[in-house]
């Protein structure tokens, strides 16, 4: 059976300020969404709101996963349901080791706490070794050099570097629904089809993803089964990937009116 | 031209509630917490501090006169100093309620099986043994007041290499060790290093011939048993022209509630072109003063190396200090420190610049937690005479709280123009969206924390061998937790 990650209705809030206005969405595994939408209408806000950060206030509607409602979960109960956000903006943390960090949080998901990520010789030995032949493999999908494994997470990382680690992470840690934010931005051409190449090699009826974007370049490559257009917190319009290529010919700015139109109204 | 950079930074501070301050955290020190009584020792002085006391220690030890005057002549240079105010509060020490000398046997064991029960109980759950037959080449032990324990690899013996306690390395080479002893750190340097000259009791006393390379380390353990005991060890080092060798020492106390005291005095001598690391993994509990002088001359081509890692203790104040003598030297001084609930970490480094072509590096890294504050005093001098002389100094502060504390008093002092000179200091704190991202990929808020606090203290880690570095991780993650929520 599908997992469904079903928004309701949600409302959130910075610092006071209301950013998402009520937005409405399904995504299942097995399916690929997008959400297209100009500068500051809020889709990061809806990324990190559903990943649980703590400064996006939800103050009306749910979020529930495969059936939970996870408002009040904390960002790791919610990865350990099998939800995983690559960031638009991937932090950097000095001193710890990308493979180290992996290891650790692949452990915590496994439900094995051990956060400096040292491994318990005897017991560990099997599971450390297959996990470094697969982290090898994951940095090989994404044409990342080998040692960016000892290097320290993000830190000196170039903005693709960044981006593509974050996919390395998502193959690790396999998630059942993902949402990729703005992930493509910042990459050229090629990185962008091994980006896409990464994600559609993970897609299959345990898979789902919310990829936000601003370009129709990485959708090409995913063929999304649905698209969203996020104008000021509210999703103003859903359709199948042909939306795509009406708002690469006329933008954003149709829909824009569109909706001052009908808020007027 | 003499130019002085003065610039004193505080930061945190906050009052923190009284619930909190209230919260009790449960943490499993139960490798290190535990104790003994003191009621089968074979020597218990009294507390208290007189010239009878040291008679009796110089007695029980039956050591020569010039020692014994040693002694007597800093107990009167400690009577006449006053205690430091420029640091931590020393006010809670009272030197009449310390026991100034303690030991459940006189006999330094050479076999693990000749220790007494309860000493080696206590190292067997500090995991000694074990770590002496994996990776060492040589271990001293020392209980309260006496090195019980002590071994060196064959090989390095027939080398030349000697490691003794200082009891023993006053017995079997009084001619080393009254050439030396006191010349780096006099008695007058400071009221502690005089307390120490007075009352000192074990330590190690290591010498490395010339060009003697000694690949893996020697160790030696120092473990409070008695409570409001007074341990002063004395340790002394000489590497030779062109030798090498790494020392660790490791410090456990249980947990009394009352006051103890550590005032150890640690000499380093490096000649000409030798290399010498000490690293000092220490956590001690929350109760003792930690009250330590270390100071190395290195000269011409000799590096000295210092990795200073303070967990624990009420107070710590350690400074760990290179004298480069000699062209050429070098001094890298690495001192990271943990200051949590009720502890204040005063910890810093000098290096001295005495001779051309010297270089130096101090790096500090402290972490403040639950209104424990760090504070870091670092002494840079360039003489008149070091041209070409290269410094480094950084420090880096990481607070976890509100509540919590960081203060920076670096000191500049050159008297040289072809220098070059470097200094920078970062505080920060964790910044949530880095919990966050942790966080999001599975860790637990407090396991990200450590991940993080791990993270910002790995230069010091990566220094350890691995067996140090998975310990030191262990001894950090205790301290973080209870730090969440
Ligand atoms: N952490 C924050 N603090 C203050 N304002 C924020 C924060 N995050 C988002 N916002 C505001 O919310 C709006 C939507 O931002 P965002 O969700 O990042 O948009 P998008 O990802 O669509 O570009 C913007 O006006 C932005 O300034
Ligand atoms: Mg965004």
């Amino acid at each position: 059976m599908a997992s469904v990650l079903e928004i309701k209705d949600l409302h959130v809030s910075v610092e006071g300020k209301e950013i998402l206005k009520g937005v409405t969405l399904n995504v299942k595994t097995g399916e690929i969404h997008s959400i297209m939408g100009p500068n500051g209408s809020g889709k990061s806000t809806l990324a990190l709101a559903l990943m649980g950060h703590p400064k996006y206030e939800v103050t009306q509607g749910e979020i529930l996963f495969k059936g939970q409602n996870i408002v009040e979960l904390e960002p790791n109960e919610r990865a350990r349901l099998g939800l995983f956000l690559a960031f638009q903006y991937p932090l950097e943390i000095q001193g710890v080791p990308l493979g180290r960090f992996l290891w650790a949080a692949k452990k915590a998901l496994m439900g094995q706490s051990q956060a400096d990520g040292q491994p318990d010789k005897k017991a560990d030995a099997k599971a450390l070794s297959e996990f470094r032949k697969q982290l090898q493999e994951k940095m090989k999908l994404l044409k990342m050099d080998e040692s960016f494994a000892q290097r320290y997470l993000n830190v000196g990382f170039s903005g693709g570097e960044k981006k593509r680690a974050e996919i390395v992470q998502m193959h690790i840690l396999k998630p059942e629904i993902a949402i990729l934010d703005e992930t493509d931005s910042g990459l050229d051409i090629d990185s962008v089809k091994i980006v896409a190449e990464a994600v559609n090699q993970l897609r299959g009826p345990d898979f789902g993803a919310l990829v936000i974007t601003h370009y129709q370049r990485i959708l090409n490559f995913l063929k999304p089964d649905y698209v969203h257009v996020m104008i000021d917190g509210r999703i103003v319009r859903s359709g199948d990937e042909s939306l795509v290529h009406e708002l690469e010919a006329k933008g954003y700015d149709w829909l824009i009116h569109e909706t001052k139109a009908k808020a007027v109204r | 031209m003499a130019k002085r950079i003065e610039e004193v930074r505080h930061l945190g501070e906050k009052k923190r509630p009284v619930e909190k301050e209230q919260a009790v955290y449960d943490r499993d020190y139960s490798r290190y917490a535990f104790s003994y009584p003191t009621d089968k020792y074979k020597y218990v002085l009294k507390p208290g501090l007189s010239r009878e006391v040291i008679e009796e220690i110089s007695a029980i030890k039956g050591e020569p006169t010039w020692m014994r005057a040693f002694r007597l002549q800093a107990y009167e240079i400690f009577l006449k100093k006053p205690m430091p105010t420029w640091g931590g509060d020393l006010s809670a020490i009272n030197f009449d309620t310390i026991t100034y000398y303690a030991t459940p046997t006189d006999k330094s064991a050479r076999s693990w099986d000749d220790v007494p029960e309860e000493v080696k109980k206590t190292f067997d759950r500090l995991g000694i043994p074990e770590a002496e037959r994996k990776f060492l080449a040589g271990v001293g032990a020392q209980y309260d007041s006496e090195v019980l324990y002590h071994s060196i690899r064959e090989d390095l013996k027939k080398k030349g290499v000697i490691f003794l306690s200082m009891d023993e390395g006053l017995k079997e080479y009084p001619e080393l060790v009254k050439e030396y002893l006191g010349t780096v750190i006099p008695p007058t340097d400071n009221k502690f290093a005089a307390l120490n000259s007075a009352v000192w009791s074990g330590g190690s006393f290591i010498y490395v011939p010339p060009g003697v390379q000694v690949e893996i380390p020697l160790q030696a353990y120092f473990r409070i048993n008695a409570p409001q005991m007074g341990q002063f060890e004395r340790t002394l080092i000489i590497a030779d022209e062109g030798s090498r060798v790494h020392y660790i020492e490791g410090c456990t106390a249980p947990i009394y509630s009352k006051e103890s005291l550590h005032a150890a005095v640690v000499e380093l001598i490096a000649k000409r072109g030798a290399h010498l690391r000490y690293t000092t993994l220490q956590n001690w509990s929350n109760d003792v003063y930690n009250l330590v002088t270390k100071r190395a001359v290195a000269y011409e081509d000799a590096t000295v190396e210092w990795v200073d890692a303070n967990i624990g203790s009420r107070l710590t104040m350690k400074y760990p200090s290179v004298y480069m003598l000699g062209k050429g030297a070098r001094a890298d001084i690495l001192s990271v420190a943990f200051a949590g609930r009720g502890q204040h970490q005063d910890t810093g480094g000098k290096a001295i610049h005495a001779a051309p072509y010297t270089t130096s590096t101090i790096v500090s890294k402290s972490v403040s937690k639950d209104g424990g504050r760090a504070t870091y005093r670092g002494h840079l001098v360039v003489a008149k005479g070091a041209h070409h002389a290269k410094s480094n100094v950084r420090c880096d502060a990481l607070l976890l709280d509100e509540y919590s504390r960081s203060d920076t008093y670096p000191y500049i002092e050159i008297d040289e123009d072809q220098v070059t000179i470097g200094h920078e200091a970062t505080v920060g704190k964790v910044g949530d969206d880095q919990i966050f991202y942790l966080m999001s990929r599975g860790l637990s808020e407090s396991e990200a924390l450590s991940m993080i606090v791990l993270g910002f203290m790995e230069p010091f880690t990566k220094t350890l061998p691995m067996e140090y570095a998975i310990e030191f991780n262990r001894l950090i993650q205790l301290e973080m937790e209870g730090s969440v929520g």
